[in-house]
């Protein structure tokens, strides 16, 4: 089994799985091109995270990255929340496989964007629907990463310089 | 929640991964054992000792021989497996005919044993030219005489997919080969010993073949050369496998697959109509338990055992994980699921979405399987992928469920 049994504990029962009835910020990162694509829903109270859902598509780790997420947001004020970051999830779920760690970027992102969809509706900032991007294979927000050692990377690129691995298609 | 001893115990586990391996027949298990206890020495050697152990070396190559029909045992090279056989034919072909020219015809689908090791003899000056394929996987023989140009030396084009299943007009192809004097390879590594198999009436000159597609043990193979093509070693050293493999045999392995082979050849007819029947009833329920699936594999030109199938909304690698807890084997080809995270080749040359290749798995269907296996695959099927899709933002908005 590559995955460790917390990661797999959250994967056989994600927490806070679903929607938001009218919730006050939603962040959605990934794409399907991706392989993976994540949606997080907040209710804000007092500006604390009163509740907050997730939908997932992807492997064992993007959901469990997920759910581990949500049970860490979950409570906290909106300050505390947005100093969570994608190690902080990882760590969590006490270590994820080094090529899949670029799921936990996933997380953070979601939130963040959640966050910030929140806080720009409070301030009335009208925000067009977000497009969903069709070319570029591997971003997850506005960032790629290489899945083997997590430094962020330019698009299209095909081998990583830091881990010196190959990342072109499997052909 | 049962921790994952309690769920083996509780439940038989059902291997619907048989792509990835077969189990040993009892008849090869025996078959293995008593050669362990009888202590072959090496067959090369000149004494009787070494005499014994090369009559059960050639008693297998003729085993092995008759299951692909073959002339004569001799064109039998013993390999450690499909990998080897595909990286012998295509480079040995390549090496010993480069003065003729540097041009190799190939698909878009072929293993990454061949597709990579035309990439490796490409820094040698050889050009490649690879043809796509339709959307269940099959290339067009008149794609590759058009294809092929003076130069071209080979053409390596695979019997069945082992992704897709899909089978290949293989006899117009090979016929395409001979009517212009260039080689032909086909990795049959998926086929040999679950599809009847000639390749006298296919026309092959090279045939890949591996020991575990037909319930022999992992890590052995072979390569069919016909008689008179002219290949290179890529293994250099002894005198052994005729001088085309050099390297002391695998006799261990070598003798298991030949017992396989022997009950391949007595079993194949029996074998295909189990395995369709299988591959039939799920085929045929599906869609009540499913919707949103797409079916990769040919409906008449396919592996009898083999179904590729893209769940909608939903990842690969996810199926698998829940499936393995409800004691089902399945294997996926879900980008997530491999080491490099990329798509496969495969299913994108079929035109399958980025986000549907994800969705895909592979269900290998094996003599092991009863019918009631399928019954409950199907259910556990269900379940996962409800699951699944309930967590899955893209089966809200796609499909408006939300």
């Amino acid at each position: 089994m590559m995955y460790n049994k917390v990661v797999m504990d959250h994967f056989r029962n994600p927490r806070n799985v679903g929607t938001i009835e009218g919730a006050d910020g939603i962040g959605e990162v990934g794409n399907p091109l991706c392989g993976d694509m994540m949606t997080i829903y907040l209710k804000i109270q007092e500006e604390r995270i009163e509740d907050i859902k997730f939908q997932t598509f992807g492997c064992g780790s993007a959901i469990a990255v997920s759910s581990m997420l949500t049970e860490i947001a979950k409570g906290k004020s909106l300050a505390e929340a947005k100093k969570i970051t994608n190690k902080d999830v990882a760590d969590a779920l006490e270590g994820l496989p080094k090529n899949k760690l670029h799921c936990s970027n996933l997380g953070a992102d979601a939130l963040q964007l959640a966050i910030k969809d929140y806080e720009d509706r409070k301030a009335g900032i009208q925000r067009p629907e977000p497009k969903r991007k069709d070319e570029h294979e591997h971003s997850h927000g506005d960032k790629c990463y290489c899945p083997y050692c997590d430094v962020e990377i330019e698009g299209g690129v095909t081998f990583c310089e830091a881990c010196q691995h190959d990342l072109k298609e499997e052909h | 929640m049962p921790d994952d001893e309690e769920r083996g115990l509780r439940m038989k586990y059902i291997n619907l991964d048989h792509i990835s391996s077969n189990p040993l027949l009892p008849e090869v298990k025996q078959a293995m054992i008593d050669a362990i206890n009888r202590d072959y020495h090496n067959p090369s050697s000149q004494h009787k000792a070494g005499e014994e152990a090369a009559a059960a070396l050639e008693k297998a190559r003729v085993q092995v021989a008759k299951l692909l029909n073959a002339d004569n045992p001799k064109e039998i090279v013993f390999t450690s497996g499909g990998t080897e056989a595909d990286n012998h034919a295509i480079k040995g072909a390549a090496m010993a005919n480069a003065d003729k020219g540097k041009h190799i015809v190939t698909t878009n689908i072929e293993h990454n044993a061949v597709i990579r090791s035309l990439r490796r003899i490409k820094s040698d000056g050889f050009t490649v030219t690879s043809l796509s394929v339709d959307d269940k996987g099959r290339v067009n023989p008149r794609d590759v005489a058009e294809a092929v140009t003076k130069e071209t030396i080979l053409i390596s084009v695979m019997h069945s997919n082992n992704e897709t299943g899909t089978i290949q007009p293989i006899e117009e192809i090979a016929a395409i080969a001979r009517e212009k004097k260039i080689l032909f390879h086909t990795d049959a590594v998926d086929s040999v010993g679950i599809v009847p198999f000639d390749v006298k009436k296919i026309g092959a000159d090279l045939v890949s073949f591996a020991s575990n597609t037909f319930y022999g043990p992992t890590g052995v193979g072979g390569l069919y050369i016909r008689r008179g093509a002219k290949v290179y070693p890529i293994l250099d050293g002894g005198v052994q496998e005729n001088n085309k493999r050099a390297g002391t045999e695998n006799l261990l392995g070598i003798i298991g697959m030949g017992a396989a082979a022997e009950i391949a050849v007595r079993d194949i007819d029996r074998r295909y109509a189990y395995l369709k029947s299988l591959k039939d009833k799920f085929l045929r329920e599906l869609p009540q338990y499913l919707d949103e699936v797409i079916i990769n594999t040919h409906p008449v030109h396919s592996l009898p055992h083999l179904v590729s199938a893209s769940v909608k909304y939903i990842e690969g690698e996810s199926v698998m994980l829940m499936l393995d807890d409800e004691g089902i084997g399945v294997s996926t080809r879900s980008a997530c699921a491999t080491g490099s995270l990329r798509a496969s080749h495969v299913l994108l040359s079929i035109g399958l979405s980025h986000a549907d290749a994800q969705g895909t798995l592979v269900i290998a269907f094996g003599a092991d399987n009863t019918p009631e296996d399928v019954d409950r695959f199907l259910k556990s099927l269900k379940t996962v992928v409800t699951t699944l899709r309930d967590i899955s933002p893209l089966y809200r908005k796609t499909a408006g469920n939300g």
